[in-house]
């Protein structure tokens, strides 16, 4: 080596430049695969469009070149059909992979997860409650993802309560506690649905369940979701520090001076606004907040600075291919985009359980 | 300077401290000492309002306590805890930059400035070669030396220790303890320690308050409050003091021991 370890450590003492380094470029791939699978998930179809017929499109509909010389089919199968389902899978895949990196430092315990505990059901009950009783149709287009918000609340406030009431969280406790909440509302949420006569039958108990990417279209509540999740992301990302506290435990982030009790319910609030947006628009898609960041982690280590743009980053691109998978692989059908991340995420479930401290 | 007036707290019905009053100056290591369940750690918690009192006030540098933003406490007062950081491991560099957080507001990230204070931190309680390592693979005593490195960059006047010497072999325990009483006199922090250990106390505490119940025993220097007449009623165990050239040391023995081997001592078998 040139260097000698004095010359390191004086112009980095703590190594962090070096990880800077380092993480930098895992997000800057990270950034790449994921721009590179959405032109992918644009492309591929039963219509196969070139990718560069697809930059064309975009760009031309961003104002950089004509939009009427375009080939009109291409064109509605690129921006009108998918590119907002392209657009709904990042926001869906972002949003649920940060909210996971946020309770998994609420709670202190990997198993967290907005699926796992209920939270998704909650948001789903609370959204069919607006279908079948028209609860808040009051303000229009937006009732949907109001309600979900207020249903993911109620479900997460829940769970918490349940599983605190010991005075601390433990694995058991939590899982016990999102498993009972989650399957009473999945009852609830089927009973409204069936109840409802299926006026609006586009979203099927399937829906609720399973989650899917399929009524995504453009508009006022696909652009609140893309707000939603990117304000998410900001703010998690803004609070990285007292996260990497309160995943350390209270009384840490208590000699920090930051309240535990006070930072725990503005992180239930956030993340309940943020379940309840992206399940209003996509059903209950599971599994994405348990996998995605447990991978982020490994790649940019644990700090809340690196793992959360990581975590939204993968989180996005995992659920871009999980739909191209959805999409792709019983031609023409369509598989809910749910059972793909399933089949991804319960065996990893299992793995993190076999691998749980017996403290747990 | 903490001072205490009248500190009570109850978990329930269950009196922990009663009407407790506690000085601790600038410059100068207090020891708490007493029995399992004496209240020495509540009345800890007290001080950094991990606990509120029902009763009474504590002062840090003249403010009460109660009144001041949380992040103004721990601008003031450095904690030593340990916590297991569970499923999430920081490498200890984050976990010492943590000790920037009452500095800097939500949105900015940790600077050169923060990076510079973490490193002296670490540099001196001599733990600055495991910066980049995980802090969960830490031995017991480069933990407790990170977290006291972690108080350190939170840069407070006053520091508090909740048995820093757990866990820790006799080298640690010395080491831990001597760093803590460096930083009182060249720093002129106030440093307040939990011991279990009153020998550590003899050794590195200027002064000592002696807890029993929930209710002070005994407040003073090491030489008036660590003396058999007033420990033994309270540990309920034999104690011999002996004089060494630099101070002086505890030996203990079961009640029962003494009584065979002291006959003649005035019935405290009662």
């Amino acid at each position: 080596m040139a260097v000698t370890l004095d010359d390191v450590t004086l112009a980095d003492p703590l190594g962090r430049a070096r990880r800077r380094r380092r993480n930098t470029l895992a997000v800057v791939a990270l950034s790449l695969v994921l721009l590179l699978s959405a032109v992918l998930g644009v492309a591929v179809g039963p219509v196969w469009i070139h990718p560069v017929d697809v930059l064309r499109i975009v760009a031309a509909h961003l104002g950089a070149g004509d939009v009427t010389a375009l080939d009109p089919v291409s064109d509605a199968i690129v921006w009108d059909v998918r590119l907002p389902r392209v657009l709904l899978g990042l926001a869906v895949g972002a949003g649920l992979a940060v909210c996971g990196v946020a309770l998994q430092a609420m709670v202190r315990n990997m198993l967290a997860d907005p699926y796992l505990l209920g939270i998704n059901s909650g948001a789903s009950s609370g959204a069919a409650a607006t279908i079948l009783f028209g609860v808040g149709l009051g303000i229009g287009e937006h009732a949907l993802a109001a309600s979900a918000f207020l249903g993911a609340l109620g479900a997460s406030l829940l769970v918490f309560v349940v599983a605190r009431a010991a005075g601390r969280v433990t694995s058991v406790r939590l899982l016990l506690a999102g498993v009972a909440v989650g399957y009473a509302l999945s009852a609830v949420t089927s009973f409204l649905i069936f109840a409802s006569g299926s006026a609006e039958g586009a979203r099927s108990v399937m829906f609720w369940l399973l989650g899917s990417l399929a009524l995504a279209q453009w508009g006022g509540p696909l652009a609140v979701l893309l707000v939603v999740v990117v304000l998410t992301c900001l703010v998690l990302g803004a609070w990285a520090r007292r996260l990497d506290a309160l995943a350390i435990g209270d009384e840490t982030a208590h000699v920090l001076g930051i309240s535990p009790t006070r930072f725990r319910t503005q992180l239930l609030v956030l993340v309940s606004l943020c379940i309840g947006a992206v399940v209003a628009a996509a059903g209950s898609v599971g599994f994405v907040g348990l996998v995605v960041p447990h991978l982020a982690r490994r790649l940019v280590g644990s700090a809340h600075a690196w793992a959360v743009p990581a975590a939204a980053l993968l989180g996005a691109t995992f659920l871009l291919w999980a739909d191209l998978l959805c999409r792709m692989l019983l031609q023409p059908r369509e598989l809910p985009v749910g059972i793909v991340t399933a089949l991804v995420g319960a065996p990893f479930l299992l793995y993190l359980i076999r691998r749980l401290r017996p403290a747990g | 300077m903490i001072t205490a007036n009248g500190i009570g707290f109850a978990y329930g019905d269950r009196v922990v401290l009663d009407d407790v009053d506690l000085a601790a100056p600038h410059g100068q290591v207090l020891g708490l000492v007493g029995p399992n369940g004496s209240g020495k750690t509540t009345l800890l918690r007290t001080l950094y309002a991990s606990l509120r009192a029902r009763t009474g006030a504590v002062l840090i540098d003249g403010d009460e306590l109660g009144a001041l933003p949380a992040r103004e406490i721990a601008r003031r007062v450095a904690v030593v805890v340990q916590e297991s950081s569970g499923d999430l491991p920081l490498l200890v560099s984050d976990m010492v930059l943590l000790g920037r957080t009452p500095h800097r507001s939500g949105f900015s990230r940790a600077g050169r400035e923060d990076d510079r204070i973490a490193a002296d931190a670490l540099a001196q309680v001599g733990a600055l070669h495991l910066a980049t390592q995980p802090f969960d693979g830490l031995s017991g005593g480069e933990r407790q030396r990170v977290l006291i490195a972690r108080a350190l960059a939170q840069e407070a006047s006053h520091l508090l220790l909740d048995e820093p010497t757990n866990h820790l072999d006799v080298r640690y325990q010395h080491e831990v303890l001597d760093l803590a009483r460096q930083l009182a006199l060249t720093s002129h922090r106030t440093v307040i320690v939990v011991l279990h250990d009153l020998n550590l106390a003899a050794t590195y505490c200027d002064r000592v308050l002696l807890l029993d119940r929930g209710t002070v025993v005994a407040d003073g220097t090491p030489d008036v409050v660590l003396d058999p007449a007033l420990l033994e009623p309270v540990y309920e165990v034999a104690v011999q003091r002996i004089d060494l050239a630099d101070g002086f040391q505890l030996a203990f023995r079961p009640l029962r021991h003494r009584l065979l081997t002291v006959p003649t001592h005035e019935g405290s078998h009662a």
